[in-house]
C-alpha cells in the first residue's frame, strides 16, 4: 500500500536526503538501490565517488543503468598526491557546482558517496552552504530558466561526526533515513519534513536484491504518525549518533548509539 | 596460522579473496595473535614456503618487506635529510599528511626489475595504526593514508590489507574513535578481540566478534556477524561458542 512505499518514493520529494548508516548496517547498498531507481525513472544521475572505486560502485548494475550514471572520480587521488593534471579541478564542491550549472532542465539526482568524507575534509559551513544551494536549486528566486527537481542523496556514517555537524545537516534535510535492523533483517527509519506540515516518520523493513532492486517487506511496522519533536539534539557531548524520541520498529536503534567502533 | 580461524572465516591461503581490507581490533586484550595469523596466512599463500613460515627466509626472498617504525623514527632525527623519509612527519611541527609514508609503501610494492615475481598479489599489514595518532598525526590524516593505500593495494594491484587498531575502551579518545570507526567503514571484514567483561579467566582468554561487510552483491538475509570465545595455547588458538569452553563442559 501507500505506507509501504515510503522508502520507494523517497526521491519524489526532491531536496536533500540523508542516509545514515553504521558499521553494523552499511548504507551503500541502499544508496545504490535509490540511484538505480532514479536512473530507471529517466533522471540524470551523478555520483560523487570518494570512498569506493568506480568499478565497485557500478558493480551489480546492468548496462542500461550504468549508461545513465555519470561517475565523478574522487577515489583514486582525492587529495592530488600524484600531482598529475588528472585531478578534477575545484574538487568535489567544484564538481557539485558544475552539475548544477547544467543546461538540461530535467530532474537530476546527485549521490554523495560519501557525505561523511566531504564533512571530514571540508569546513562544515562551506559544505552546508553548497548543499543548501544545490538542493534548493529548483526554487531559486530570480532565475528565469526553469530547472528540474534536484535530489541530493548523502551517505553519512553516523559514528564519525559530532553533534554540531549532525544538527547542521539535519536542519537542511528534507528526509532522513536511518538504517538499522535485527536478526539479519534490515530496516529504515524514515523521517520526512514537508513544508508547512508536521514531520512524519515511519519504519520500513526491506531487503536489497542482487540487482539492487528494493524489496519492501511487511514487518513489525509502525503506523505513520506525526513526530512530536522533529529535531532532538544529542544529550551528551559523547553522543556521536543522533538520538530521537520517535519510536523505532526494530528496537535496535539504541544499540549502535554507543559508537565505540563495533 | 590458526586453522580453526580459517574455518570460521571460511577461507584458506590458496583461495583467499583479493582486493579486501580486513580490520583487526582489540579492546581490553592483546590482539597481536590475529596479526600473527594473517602474516602466516598470506606468506603461506605465496606458495613457496614448504614447511612452516620462516620470516627471515621470506625477507631474504623479498616476499616480506618490513618497515621497522621504531628504528626508522630514530633514523629520521639522526640522519641527514637527503630525500623524503617515510616518517617525515616526525620532523614537522604540524604533521600535515602521511604522503611520504604512502610513497614508501607504493615504492615497496613495485615489482623488482627482472627476476621472478615476488608475490601473486601484495598484502599490506599495518601493526599498528593507533601508534600514528600517538605520534601526533590527526585521525583524518591517518584515514587519508589508509585510503590511498587501499586505492593502490586493493584496487590497483588487487591485493589485500590487514590493519590493527586498538580500541581505547572506556577512555575517551575522540581521535581514536574517529580512526577506528573510519577504518571500520572502509573494511570488508572486521575481527574484534575483546577481553571478558568478568575479567581474567584461565580457560577463556577473550571473545572474538566477526563482522562481514561490503559484499560485492547484497543478499536478502545473511548472518552478518558471529561471536566466539577463544583460548590461546602454545601454538594454536581454539575457538568455541559462548559458554562452551571445554573446561566448562
Amino acid at each position: 500500500g501507500r505506507e509501504l512505499g515510503m522508502l520507494d518514493s523517497l526521491l519524489s520529494l526532491g531536496g536533500l536526503v540523508l542516509l545514515w548508516d553504521s558499521v553494523e548496517w552499511e548504507g551503500r547498498s541502499l544508496l545504490k538501490a535509490l540511484v538505480k531507481k532514479s536512473a530507471l525513472c529517466g533522471e540524470q544521475v551523478h555520483i560523487l565517488g570518494c570512498e569506493v572505486s568506480e568499478e565497485e560502485f557500478r558493480e551489480g548494475f546492468d548496462s542500461d543503468i550504468n549508461n545513465r550514471l555519470v561517475y565523478h572520480d574522487f577515489f583514486r587521488d582525492p587529495l592530488n598526491w600524484s600531482k598529475t593534471e588528472e585531478a578534477l579541478p575545484g574538487g568535489p564542491l567544484g564538481a557539485l557546482r558544475a552539475i548544477c550549472k547544467r543546461t538540461d532542465p530535467g530532474p537530476v539526482t546527485i549521490a554523495l558517496d560519501s557525505l561523511s568524507w566531504l564533512l571530514l575534509h571540508l569546513p562544515c559551513t562551506t559544505l552546508c552552504q553548497a548543499l543548501h544551494a544545490v538542493s534548493h536549486q529548483d526554487s531559486c528566486p530570480g532565475d528565469s530558466s526553469p530547472v528540474g527537481k534536484v535530489s541530493v542523496l548523502g551517505l553519512l556514517h553516523e559514528e564519525l561526526h559530532g553533534p554540531g555537524p549532525v544538527g547542521a545537516l539535519s536542519s537542511l534535510a528534507q528526509t532522513e533515513v536511518t538504517l538499522g535492523g535485527t536478526k539479519g533483517q534490515a530496516s529504515a527509519h524514515i523521517l520526512c519534513r514537508r513544508p508547512r506540515q508536521r514531520p512524519t516518520d515511519q519504519t520500513q523493513w526491506f531487503s536489497i536484491l542482487p540487482d539492487f532492486s528494493l524489496d519492501l517487506q511487511e514487518g513489525p511496522s509502525v503506523e505513520s504518525q506525526p513526530c512530536s519533536d522533529p529535531h532532538i539534539p544529542p544529550v551528551s557531548k559523547n553522543a556521536r549518533a543522533r538520538t530521537r524520541k520517535c519510536s523505532l520498529g526494530s528496537g535496535q536503534r539504541g544499540e549502535h548509539k554507543s559508537c565505540r567502533g563495533w | 596460522m590458526f586453522v580453526e580461524l580459517n574455518n570460521l572465516l571460511n577461507t584458506t591461503p590458496d583461495r583467499a579473496e583479493q582486493g579486501k581490507l580486513t580490520l583487526l581490533c582489540d579492546a581490553k586484550t592483546d590482539g597481536s595473535f590475529l596479526v600473527h595469523h594473517f602474516l602466516s596466512f598470506y606468506l603461506k599463500g605465496m606458495g613457496r614456503i614448504d614447511a612452516g613460515v620462516n620470516l627471515t627466509v621470506a625477507r631474504e626472498r623479498g616476499q616480506l618487506v618490513f618497515l621497522e617504525g621504531l628504528k626508522s623514527a630514530v633514523d629520521v632525527f639522526f640522519q641527514t635529510q637527503e630525500e623524503p623519509h617515510p616518517l617525515q612527519f616526525l620532523r614537522e611541527a604540524n604533521a600535515g599528511n602521511l604522503k611520504p609514508l604512502f610513497e614508501f609503501v607504493r615504492e615497496a610494492l613495485k615489482p623488482v626489475d627482472g627476476g621472478e615475481a615476488r608475490w601473486t598479489y601484495p598484502v599490506l599489514l599495518v601493526d599498528d595504526l593507533s601508534v600514528l595518532l600517538s605520534l601526533g598525526v590527526g585521525a583524518v590524516a591517518v584515514l587519508d593514508f589508509i585510503h590511498y593505500c587501499r586505492a593502490t593495494v586493493c584496487w590497483e594491484l588487487k591485493g589485500n590489507m590487514v590493519i590493527l587498531v586498538h580500541d581505547s575502551g572506556d577512555v575517551e579518545d575522540e581521535e581514536n574513535d574517529i580512526l577506528l570507526n573510519g577504518v571500520s567503514h572502509q573494511s570488508h571484514l572486521i575481527l574484534r578481540a575483546e577481553g571478558l567483561a568478568t575479567g581474567f579467566c584461565r580457560d577463556v582468554h577473550g571473545q572474538l566478534r566477526i563482522l562481514w561487510r561490503r559484499p560485492s552483491q547484497p543478499t536478502a538475509q545473511r548472518d552478518q556477524s558471529l561471536t566466539y570465545q577463544y583460548k590461546i595455547q602454545d601454538k594454536s588458538v581454539s575457538f568455541f561458542a559462548k559458554g562452551m569452553s571445554p573446561a566448562v563442559l
